[in-house]
């Protein structure tokens, strides 16, 4: 079924370098190898097979006008049965191997359609964080639909396309000749005479096409942002003027729209004009030629098909080709995003940290985002086992850099942090992430049910320990009315709000039990009176661990045993809230202006 | 579907009427072509000119090959002509339905957005006209011209002989069949394979943004897993959709080889048994009849193509119309004018409840707020301090009970009389994409630099301001991006203080600030908008201990209400808040 969205003309977008990014299409088509080859093979016979027939057609006319004769009709209705058994085993066989063409390549672009996917989705949890500082979730969420999609649908049909079209232009060409050299000339020049047309006319309109794109860009760019922001239009009597620049949108697009349009339905018109004007210049030279007596009019009606066959895989070729060009630009996104640097491969550390005390030492470290740009300059600070860390700052002070190097999810440039005196370099990533137990800021749910959400990753959890947990963190009531409890399935159609999902993220680290805690705003988004009830259950939770706690609020951190002032990225001051005080520096000013009333 | 089109003009249905005009003359052509095909045939046969009962002669054979370039020619220009217009109803018709859909929307209170959320309203004011306009523009030539083709050609044929009709008849009942049974094995399949995209990317966003969970929990397994299960049926049903639709293709070729061969097959029989006489007549009129079977298949088949993508259309017509049949709940006011008061709020036993909800959000809230008090609302998540503000702005209208703004009921306002006395400021920051200046002189917001540049001060914003490039001109991202969270909630205050309202409504606005600037920005406000009532809807106790009121919520109605002194006395729900924030000895000596 021809896509109505792949409509001739549509921009192709190409890729930047089109050996590289086939050839990373082509190592995953490796494994299929033989069969696409078996497939194109079918392809290829198949067209011919269909090329073949209108000359046995030519022969049934044959037949039936040398059966008419100025004593009388008497036609060989043997031989026309005969021809016509031939056909319909040719044409037979023919759509046959079509299928089976389109069989197998269909098998292969699902299944590597399937392999891309479940690289990407693999590679997602492979690639380092910094990766995605720079890259938005749009991007690489492309890659896994779009991207992977259009690679397939272009396996599955621009490839076959191709060679049957090339095999029926070839053999067309071929056969034309053979039949009738003067008309193979005719049918030929009158083709290349409208398709030259449809190339210059094609030519010019590519920049219509992108002109549409963007101003369709910039409707959407519009309508979502002052959807968005509603609330702020209305109450700003904004309506009038966010309309007027609506409108102006608006009109560029629909002017822009009529003229892509135009030239796009142009070429329906212009492809049926070529095989009419075949048609025509075949039927006239033919007629011509057989009332000199030079052919029979069989030949007349064969020509009258090949015009057909011989057009069609001219626009067919275009079309896969405007396929493979944009399915090569998407396996050069998709092999981009696969070739990223991934994390260091760690299987040669041995060393396996356990039952960890939760000493803690940051030893010089330095650290940045950027390399070029060092935002922590060589700290150095010791925590004992059981203490609790306070991490404080304005916003956007780079609090959780300290999370995102406790947990080895960024490496540092300089230094060294260590557990129980082991640097945490060396040990794997999987182990660090095992000692720490980590609520975060945002709070994030996956769709699954309650129990999954909680034990994540984790088995061997008895349903009375969880609902003691549950309880624990003030879940138990939330969790009974639900309507499948623990198995309820927690997605759009559930409602939850910022507390309760808060809630169900420290019953998670709860459920984890790790030796040490990280906290990062962990109650920022409950009100104060739930926040309590968490304080309580994190009192609980923090007690005789080791503990890093990021906090708006400065009354949940002051009885730490170490605060951490940070501001622009760097440690500016550190020690306990009274030595803190004392030093009258940043923190006490923070700590004073909660006081002081507007 | 059929609703939408009253969104055509008249000169609109103009253009449709010379379309189908330009249709018919079309096909009139097209179906010329085989006519002068069948003479040419006759020609070549030696066959009898009827009209002078003479034997055809070469030029003949010039002559009407000459008349069917002109007809091919002549179509060509006719079918570009009908996609002139047709294209041209396109893009006014998706335009003016785009513009209907945004006003209609703009109108839309909070009710009605969260009805659709945002996001659904985005894609049916985008992408649903979008697939409209695509109908339109390919659909509606086809829908036209194929039946019109299928009908004229059949009535060319009808007369001849029987035997091929039956052929044609049988060649178009075994294409149609043959789709059905496609379809009808794919249809539900392809919903699914919708179903399943939206699974696969829904599982991958929840892996992205969930990246450090997930990596502290050691769960990147769990995650894989659960997107191979998905991976492993959206596979399987695609090959599966695959392999069906892979019978189109030489289903197609099937009936159009199929057709060919049965003409020939057929007419040899025929022209066996005809007479003598009638035999060239027979032998033209069965090349034509390929001609014309040829036609009427195709056309037959543009048609079961319609049917395969029109539904997508008419459900995105749907969507459209879902919206554009809203009636909005909040009705406009007759009009108040200029009123005796002035920046005074009264709530008289308010109570609300969401559509469709079945329980009240708030109920029996009364208070009064003065000219320059300063109100402040404070209580659990989910208590509805957020909504009382909102009934005040009228986002929402109450469902029991009076709300008056300067002494008349916020239903006799018009929307943008109201307006004009509130400066507003949302929980979350809302920037649009532009300059500073133009966000901060939003709407009817109509400061000269000067003012602008006094608001940036005022709310903080002077130090970030002053270093982008271009001061209060400089280039604001959409949605703000370009600024941080904080940047972005200071300058959506600066824009409520240039509006020099009357009252000022700080929906939790505050708690995206550290406590100094909270702190500074507050003590600035207070300092140059004196006479300016405020309704502040708080988390922090800092942010509220001087207020002139404070009124504690909890389930929906107020639970204390009085100044921070009175309630840390009296109101047990407030001394839980303030003690969970502050010790008691901080309290004391704030």
């Amino acid at each position: 079924m021809p896509n109505p969205r792949m409509r001739g003309a549509m921009p192709a977008v190409g890729a930047k370098n089109m050996k590289k990014a086939l050839g990373s299409l082509i190592g995953y088509c490796k494994k299929y190898i033989g069969i696409v080859i078996a497939a194109l093979i079918c392809a290829a016979v198949s067209a011919v097979l269909a090329v073949t027939g209108p000359d046995y057609i030519s022969q049934l006319t044959d037949i039936i006008t040398d059966g008419i004769s100025f004593s009388g009709v008497n036609i060989d209705l043997d031989a026309v049965k005969h021809v016509a058994f031939i056909l319909i085993a040719i044409y037979a066989s023919s759509m046959a191997l079509s299928y089976i063409q389109s069989f197998i390549m269909n098998y292969v672009a699902c299944n590597v359609g399937r392999k891309m996917r479940t690289d990407i989705s693999q590679k997602i949890n492979r690639i380092p964080l910094k990766y995605f500082d720079s890259h938005n979730y749009g991007d690489t969420l492309s890659r896994v639909t779009n991207d992977v999609d259009s690679i397939a649908q272009s396996l599955n049909m621009s490839v076959g396309m191709l060679v049957t079209a090339a095999a029926t232009l070839i053999s067309c060409v071929i056969m034309m000749f053979v039949t009738e050299w003067r008309m193979a000339l005719t049918a030929i020049g009158a083709s290349a005479v409208g398709f030259i047309l449809m190339g210059v006319i094609m030519g010019r309109s590519q920049r219509y096409f992108n002109a549409r794109q963007i101003s369709l860009a910039k409707v959407n760019g519009h309508v979502e942002e002052y959807y968005a922001g509603q609330n702020i239009v209305r109450a700003y009597n904004s309506e009038a003027d966010s309309l007027k620049a609506f409108q102006a949108a608006n009109e560029e697009l629909r002017k822009n729209t009529f003229k892509a349009e135009i030239f796009s339905s142009m070429m329906m018109p212009l492809m049926s004009f070529i095989g009419n004007f075949g048609y025509v210049a075949v039927c006239i030279v033919g007629a011509a030629l057989a009332f000199n007596g030079s052919i029979n009019f069989s030949v007349v009606v064969a020509f009258m098909i090949y015009i057909r066959l011989f057009t069609s895989p001219l626009g067919q070729i275009g079309q896969g080709f405007s396929g493979l060009q944009s399915a090569a630009a998407a396996s050069e996104r998709v092999a981009e995003f696969l070739a990223e640097d991934e994390l260091s491969d760690e299987s040669a550390k041995t060393k396996v940290l356990k039952d960890v005390k939760g000493d803690v030492e940051f030893n010089h470290i330095s650290f940045g985002y950027d390399p070029d740009k060092t935002i922590i300059h060589d700290f150095s600070a010791k925590i004992k086992a059981g203490q609790k860390t306070a991490i404080v700052g304005p916003t956007g002070a780079g609090k959780t850099t300290i999370v995102n190097l406790l947990m080895r999810f960024y490496e540092l440039n300089k230094g060294s942090i260590s557990i129980d005196g082991t640097p945490i370099s060396d040990i794997t990533r999987e182990n660090v992430h095992d000692i720490f137990g980590m609520v975060l800021q945002d709070t994030w749910l996956f769709e699954g049910t309650v129990r999954d959400n909680l034990t994540y990753g984790k088995s061997g959890i008895s349903d009375e320990k969880l609902m003691d947990i549950c309880a624990q963190c003030g879940l138990k009531h939330f969790i009974m009315t639900l309507p499948q409890g623990l198995d309820t399935v927690l997605n759009d159609n559930v409602t939850i709000s910022a507390g309760q999902k808060q809630l169900l993220t420290i019953a998670r680290a709860m459920v984890e039990d790790a030796p040490m805690l990280i906290l990062d705003e962990a109650t920022s988004s409950v009100d104060t009176r739930t926040e309590i009830k968490i304080q309580k259950a994190m009192d609980a939770l923090t007690k005789g661990r080791t503990s890093f706690v990021i906090a708006h609020r400065l009354s949940t951190i002051k009885n730490a045993d170490m605060i951490l002032y940070m501001r622009d990225g760097d440690i500016k001051e550190s020690g306990s809230h009274d030595e803190l005080i004392a030093k009258n520096g940043y923190y006490a000013e923070l700590y004073n202006s909660q006081f002081v009333g507007a | 579907m059929f609703r939408l089109l009253k969104y055509l003009r008249k000169r609109e249905w103009l253009f449709a009427v010379f379309a189908v005009v330009f249709i018919v003359a079309q096909v009139w052509l097209d179906l010329k072509m085989p006519d002068y095909m069948n003479i040419i045939t006759q020609v070549s046969q030696g066959g009898i000119d009827p009209d002078t009962g003479e034997a055809y002669v070469m030029s003949d054979i010039w002559l009407n090959g000459g008349f069917m370039l002109l007809c091919a020619l002549g179509s060509m220009a006719c079918s570009i002509v009908t996609s002139f217009f047709v294209v041209r109803i396109a893009a006014d018709f998706s335009a003016r339905l785009r513009e209907a859909l945004y006003t209609k929307v703009q109108r839309f209170s909070m009710s009605e957005i969260n009805k659709f959320s945002t996001a659904s309203l985005i894609t049916r004011s985008t992408n649903d006209v979008q697939q409209v306009q695509m109908f339109i523009a390919m659909g509606l030539q086809m829908i036209i011209k194929s039946p019109i083709t299928a009908v004229w050609a059949i009535t060319k044929i009808a007369g001849k002989q029987w035997q091929w009709s039956v052929a044609v008849a049988a060649a178009v009942s075994v294409m149609i069949i043959g789709i059905s049974i496609i379809m009808l094995l794919v249809t539900k399949k392809f919903k699914k394979l919708q179903r399943l995209t939206d699974d696969l990317n829904q599982t991958t966003r929840e892996n992205l943004s969930g990246l450090r969970v997930i990596r502290a929990y050691n769960a990147e397994k769990f995650q894989e897993d659960k997107f191979e299960e998905i991976n492993e049926e959206f596979t399987s049903t695609n090959l599966f959709t695959g392999r069906v639709m892979a019978f189109m293709h030489p289903l197609m070729s099937m009936v159009m080889n199929g057709i060919s061969l049965a003409i020939y097959w057929i007419g040899a029989y025929v022209i066996n048994d005809a007479d003598l006489m009638s035999v060239p007549g027979l032998f033209a009129d069965m090349v034509v009849f390929m001609s014309y079977g040829m036609q009427i298949i195709a056309s037959f088949m543009m048609l079961a193509m319609m049917f395969m993508i029109a539904p997508r259309a008419f459900v995105s017509a749907n969507r459209i119309n879902e919206v554009l049949d809203i009636h909005e709940l909040i009705k406009e006011g007759g009009g108040v004018g200029d009123t005796a008061e002035k920046g005074t709020v009264e709530f008289r036993n308010v109570s609300f409840r969401y559509p469709d909800a079945g329980e009240d959000v708030l109920s029996g809230i009364s208070f009064t707020a003065h000219k320059g008090d300063t109100v402040a609302f404070i209580g659990s998540t989910g208590c509805g301090k957020s909504t009382v503000v909102n009934l005040v702005s009228r986002f929402y209208d109450v469902t029991g009970g009076e709300v008056f703004v300067d002494g008349h009921n916020v239903r006799e306002y018009r929307k943008n009389e109201l307006a004009k006395k509130i400066g507003y400021v949302s929980q979350k920051a809302v920037l649009f994409s532009g300059d500073i200046r133009s966000n901060i002189n939003f709407g009817d917001n109509n400061a000269d630099d000067a003012a602008v540049e006094k608001a940036v001060d005022i709310a903080r914003c002077s130090e970030f301001v002053s270093n982008e490039k271009g001061g209060i001109d400089g280039r604001v991202a959409q949605n703000g991006s370009n600024f941080s969270g904080g940047q972005k909630q200071r300058l959506s205050i600066a824009r409520a203080v240039a509006r020099d309202a009357e009252i000022y409504i700080f929906d939790d606005t505050f708690s995206a600030l550290d406590y100094k600037t909270d702190r500074e920005l507050r003590a600035e406000l207070k300092r140059e908008m004196k006479d300016a009532t405020c309704l502040i809807v708080a988390q922090r106790i800092g942010t509220i201990i001087d207020a002139d009121l404070i009124l504690v919520l909890e389930n929906g109605q107020i639970v204390g209400k009085g100044t921070h002194k009175e309630l840390l006395e009296s109101c047990p729900a407030y001394q839980e808040i303030a003690y969970s924030q502050l010790s008691e000895e901080e309290l004391k000596n704030a």
